[in-house]
């Protein structure tokens, strides 16, 4: 990545800049903050039936609580890439023609299936979509999801995606900085939740992720 | 042949084409630039290998510059 500050950082003075080191304690605080939410739920259904038997339909409401509460953060997170916006479907062909000639040929193949733009970069691989970007961590066993999106909103989806390409290759801790942190955790959660048809994309970034972190090994 | 690219809601619009030795041609690319920047646009250039540059000068022998409207957090 070039050695350039991104221009949108100035609107977002305060914030502190988003590098490798800051993901792995946010990525720490979310894995304390998930068991935190999730213990006690569990061992409050676990109690209840030890110490009542028939108490067991607040049991199982206990326990619903401790599934459903970590599938909603994840929902959340798999929604920063789906398709967001009107499809201007008129003007999409030529959109998506100036994405292909950013992308190299496998990524511009994987967006062209997924409707995702892959890149990859010194913090990890990301997936770029319409309105939000997923960070693969090196290693492929973590996964950052970012709120972001382009203050145009009547462009084509190809151009949404290719202005925050174009952001991301100019200022990776920039970018990351600008953007919104929205959810943190194992691939997979994000993965079932994402449309079946964007699903290959995060496979091949976390492939691409844990090849990148093999090489650097 | 170089062009200035602007994304809009048609997909992108060439803003102006100018050569290396075409001054006027350059110089009306210059205008569109700067117009453009004082919209808030953000000039960039890709340049390959996942890396690209913002400019705030039109560089007169870049292939292609693009010019993109900021981004923020969603």
């Amino acid at each position: 990545m070039a050695a350039e500050v991104l221009a949108e950082l100035g609107a977002v003075s305060w914030r502190q800049p988003t590098d490798e080191r800051f993901l792995r304690r946010y990525a720490r605080i979310w894995l304390c903050w998930t068991v935190a939410y999730t213990v006690p739920f569990l061992a409050a259904a676990i109690g209840l039936v030890a110490l009542e038997p028939l108490a067991f339909p607040v049991a199982l409401a206990s326990l619903a609580h401790a599934w459903i509460i970590p599938e909603l953060y994840a929902f959340r997170g798999a929604s920063v890439l789906r398709p967001k916006g009107p499809r201007n479907e008129r003007s999409e062909p030529v959109a998506q023609g100036l994405l292909g000639d950013l992308l190299g040929h496998l990524p511009r193949e994987l967006q062209r299936r997924t409707g995702l733009a892959m890149q990859r970069s010194r913090m990890g691989v990301w997936l770029i979509g319409e309105a939000g970007a997923v960070l693969v961590a090196p290693g492929g066993r973590r996964v950052h999801c970012f709120c972001v999106r382009t203050t145009d909103r009547g462009l084509p989806p190809s151009d949404r995606i290719a202005h925050l390409l174009l952001a991301l290759r100019t200022d990776e801790q920039g970018f990351a900085t600008v953007a919104n942190h929205a959810f943190c955790g194992a691939p997979w959660r994000v993965r079932r939740r994402l449309p079946v048809a964007m699903r290959p994309a995060l496979d091949a970034a976390c492939e691409a992720a844990r090849a990148e972190d093999g090489e650097r090994a | 042949m170089s062009r200035l690219i602007k994304m809009d809601a048609s997909g992108h619009s060439t803003l102006a084409e100018w050569t290396q030795e075409d001054q006027s041609g350059f110089d009306a690319a210059v205008r569109e630039f700067r117009t453009a920047l004082d919209e808030g646009c953000i000039g960039v250039l890709d340049q390959g290998e996942g890396q690209a540059q913002q400019v705030r000068e039109l560089p007169r022998d870049a292939e292609l510059v693009i010019l993109r409207r900021p981004i923020a957090g969603g």
